[in-house]
């Protein structure tokens, strides 16, 4: 049986990893494209100002790369150490979009981005710059499989469970890659990337502009940034209103924790622009509401209705007690997989199956779970509320913080005053830090409102964790948090010295003084 | 035979490749790694030494990636109980390979011996212990793991962490570490001139040597060793679980199918071909032939532990009944028909613009050109 402190332990240790790693991700999306626009600039106009300005925002984007494809590798192998349950239930479907990343994604991104660093010198200007293409597509494609896997835990598609191998398994391939929530989120999601890398680069030119320092190449590194970064932010809220639209459908508990909403209530609904929701009570305290907005931003009409937690909750009640018999069924089938009753039991109900595993956590043997079991694996169908309502909101205030942010930059920059904006300039570098927190916020939305499940519906979060002792738990989170921490502080040290040398690169950066130089050779041999 | 049945033997062909692949290539990696203090006696040296591998690590390192993303699609339940059961280990060997990156990356970019000496120290880490412990894996194998399913295949692993390091598995753990050293060196000699040059082709010609009588007593010891061997189950092509199946343990049964099958003696021998010729090939300087005898090892070795093994991928030695094989772990039919058809397109455009990469990297790294390149490692 499941230690559920195990499995709260395995559910912080993933979300420190994943939001680690999303920390790196953004930036890695966005800056691919913005250094193959600017090379693109270089190549073609052959002005050498460019091939500067791409290798020094190149040179930082290699800083940032690097802690990201090393926090990649956790991620790759978590759902083994850690989510075994889940890894060997829908293997099957999840493992496949992992294995085609690396095949088609990984590959070119990591091949091409040593061509990108150490070729210079070695590859005309036209193939250096499709070197450069390829690393963007490359990390781009990459993203779109993972989120395409994620999609599948959001909303399981072209997939069935096959009593024989006790698991889920694939059945169409094109529904897995063609599904909805997916596309939504691919583009969602690396647009955000773009906007970070809009936002970061337009801050450090910003800085310079403050500092009346490497002036052209800044000037020219803004203007390139906000154009990049205005479209993107534009784009990243309509998609993100998009895919709340497809998500409405897939997941209404995630929706209605999303917007607090305890009750379904008459349509025109209005919309909790401030709340503060409490699980204990059902109900928000201090709501503040926009009248009509809940119905026009969710369905797109006045006429439409959301549905609320309490009836949610009824619903799932329901399912449980239908995916009862579907367990009962799978565990007689697990010694007797030529029981054709049982088969026969398991097709009636298998719809619910996952509602069953629900209450498979108060009741080890289903069959005999009491109505008061029943009703808390139901309530257990709702997420956390409160943490889910403030990471969307607070998401959307800084999507459009940076909307209007891009779009007063754009203005400025038409109007050629920006660098006589100072306090102006001053909030672009303050704006750094924004993207990547909204990035992070988007994370947990999407997976604090997927819970009670690891893929929606199907499988619970509960029986997805392997079974370790709580040592074992203990004993990597802190192996995880004091290397990620170090490794942090060296990135954002590398990362600020990196930015106040500039480019044109001091000679101290990379080769030794000649007292250290000295000091080197002594260490060395001795 | 269904075509289920030939998937199932063409991905447990494919992990074989991908093995060979990763051993290969991110084993040179991480054989330099190892060398770097042995072979760069000075900053400049070091610096040389990263650069020969610099600008292929990432690229190659994806190979220990996809492996995992290849198990992970092909035989989950492999995936899903290997890495929780070997929990400790797997986060040693994370932890020390996230440390590479950084270390390639992180380690030139500041001017000060101290920071330049411990990134030294770290990619020495990076480089020995995964090596190690992707050896000890593999010895593990086969001596079986203790674990055991639930009903619904919930598996619980019950040994302990210690228990992964036994004799076999460290002696397995050195025979990769000995070839990864192998192959680090023949790459530094690719790639340095001079001193380096003769520290590597040293270092290559006794590590080759190391490795052969490394493999030839592992060889031994598996004869004397009980193996595993199904005496009855669904057999292949057959959508099952492992709780059908029932295993036996039986001494020498690892040499099994190199009696039913002879002509698999070549595996083997391939494998202690490339180690002697490499030795001599070192000797001769020929180093991007000694390149070469060293992926041929590889292929020997894991080759041989693969022919060995079949159809086990993970014995149970708790609950032999258990035992996860080809036949038991496996995806189903259409996943791994996916698969295949994804790999068949694009292990060979990967193999095609990787080799483009070296060729334009080709030639030798040179100390006052990395001193200039704000580019170089």
């Amino acid at each position: 049986m499941h230690d559920m402190n195990v499995v709260d332990l395995s559910r912080l240790q993933f979300a420190l990893t994943a939001l680690y790693h999303f920390l790196f991700v953004p930036l890695t999306l966005g800056l691919s494209f913005l250094l193959a626009a600017m090379e693109t600039v270089y190549v073609t106009t052959g002005r050498e100002i460019y091939k500067r300005i791409t290798q020094f925002w190149g040179k930082l984007f290699l800083i940032n790369f690097a802690l990201g494809v090393a926090t990649g590798l956790t991620m790759e192998f978590e759902f083994g150490t850690n989510w075994s349950f889940y890894s060997g239930f829908v293997g099957d479907i999840f493992g496949a979009p992992l294995a085609i990343e690396g095949l088609m994604a990984f590959f070119l991104e990591s091949t091409f981005v040593g061509l990108m660093a150490f070729g210079w010198d070695r590859l005309r200007p036209g193939q250096h710059l499709a070197v450069t293409y390829l690393v963007a597509l490359g990390s781009n494609l990459s993203a779109l499989w993972i989120l395409i896997a994620n999609s599948f835990m959001q909303m399981p598609e072209g997939a069935h469970f096959n009593p024989a191998t006790m698991r889920m398994e694939l059945s169409s391939f094109s529904e897995l890659i063609f599904s909805h929530d997916a596309q939504a989120k691919f583009v969602h999601t690396s647009i955000a990337g773009y906007v970070t890398a809009a936002v970061f680069v337009a801050g450090v030119s910003a800085w310079y502009l403050l500092k009346k320092r490497h002036v052209d190449l800044a000037r020219r590194s803004f203007r390139m940034a906000v154009l990049f970064g205005v479209l993107s932010t534009a784009g990243v809220i309509t998609l993100g209103d998009a895919l709340g639209f497809v998500g409405a459908q897939a997941q209404p508990t995630k929706l209605a924790a999303m917007e607090g909403l305890w009750k379904t209530e008459a349509a025109p609904m209005p919309f909790n622009l401030v709340a503060f929701p409490s699980q204990t009570y059902r109900t928000n305290y201090g709501a503040i509401q926009i009248p009509y907005a809940l119905s026009l931003l969710v369905t797109h009409s006045l006429t439409g209705s959301v549905p609320g937690m309490a009836e949610l909750e009824q619903d799932a009640k329901a399912r449980i007690r239908d995916g009862i018999p579907a367990v009962s069924a799978l565990k007689t089938l697990s010694a007797e997989p030529n029981d054709t009753a049982a088969l026969a039991q398991f097709h009636a109900h298998e719809k619910d199956l996952g509602y069953g595993f629900l209450v498979q956590r108060y009741a080890p043997d289903v069959s005999t779970a009491t109505d008061q079991q029943i009703a808390t694996a139901a309530r257990d169908s709702i997420p956390q509320v409160a943490p889910v309502f403030w990471s969307f909101r607070l998401m959307v205030a800084m999507g459009l913080a940076m909307l209007a942010y891009f779009v007063l930059a754009v203005i400025y920059t038409m109007r050629n005053v920006v660098e006589h904006k100072r306090r102006f300039l001053r909030v672009a570098v303050w704006m750094i830090p924004v993207p990547f927190l909204a990035c992070e916020m988007g994370w947990l939305v999407a997976e604090l409102g997927r819970q009670p499940w690891t893929v929606f519906g199907v499988l619970p979060t509960w029986m997805s964790a392997s079974t370790h002792g709580v040592g074992y738990m203990i004993f990597s989170i802190v192996g995880f948090v004091a290397l990620y921490t170090l490794f942090i502080i060296v990135e954002m040290y590398l990362m600020v010295r990196a930015i106040r040398l500039g480019p044109g690169d001091a000679p101290d950066a990379h080769s030794l003084h000649t007292s250290q130089a000295a000091r080197v050779a002594g260490y060395a041999e001795g | 035979m269904e075509t289920y049945a030939v998937l199932q033997d063409i991905w447990w062909l494919l992990l074989g490749v991908l093995l060979i692949g990763l051993a290969t290539m991110v084993g040179m990696d991480m054989g330099v790694g190892t060398i770097l203090r042995y072979v760069g006696r000075s900053d400049v040296e070091r610096r040389v030494a990263l650069n020969v591998v610099g600008p292929h690590w990432d690229g190659n390192q994806v190979w220990f990636i996809l492996g995992g993303g290849a198990v992970f699609a092909a035989f989950p339940l492999i995936y899903a109980t290997a890495f929780s059961g070997f929990y400790v280990v797997m986060l040693l060997l994370l932890w020390s390979m996230i440390m590479r990156p950084l270390g390639f990356e992180y380690r030139s970019k500041l001017p000060s011996a101290g920071w330049r000496n411990l990134w030294d120290w770290a990619l020495f880490i990076s480089g020995f212990v995964p090596m190690v412990v992707f050896g000890a894996a593999f010895g593990n194998l086969f001596r079986g793991v203790p674990f055991q399913f639930e009903w619904n295949l919930t598996s619980h692993y019950t040994g302990s962490f210690l228990a992964l390091l036994n004799p076999f598995a460290i002696l397995c753990g050195l025979l990769s570490l000995s070839l990864s050293v192998y192959m680090g060196s023949v790459t530094v000699m690719n790639g340095a001139e001079a001193a380096m040059y003769e520290r590597a082709r040293h270092l290559a010609r006794l590590s080759a040597i190391a490795a052969i009588v490394l493999f030839a007593i592992g060889g031994v010891w598996v004869h004397g060793m009980s193996g595993y061997a199904i005496a009855h189950g669904p057999g292949a092509g057959v959508p099952q679980t492992p709780l059908q199946q029932s295993v036996t343990r039986i001494d020498g049964a690892w040499f099994a199918n190199f009696s039913a099958h002879p002509l698999l003696w070549a595996v083997p021998l391939l494998g202690f071909a490339g180690m002697l010729l490499g030795v001599l090939a070192a000797g001769a300087r020929r180093s991007h032939l000694a390149w070469w005898l060293g992926a041929l090892a590889w292929l020997g070795v894991i080759g041989t532990a693969g022919a060995a093994l079949f159809p086990f991928l993970l014995p149970s030695s708790s609950t032999p009944d258990q035992s996860l094989t080809i036949w038991n772990a496996s995806s189903s039919r259409l996943t791994l028909a996916w698969m295949l058809g994804f790999a068949l397109v694009f292990v060979p455009l990967i193999v095609w613009y990787t080799s483009w990469a070296f060729y334009v990297m080709r030639g030798k790294v040179k100390a006052d050109h990395i001193v200039n390149d704000e580019h170089a490692y």
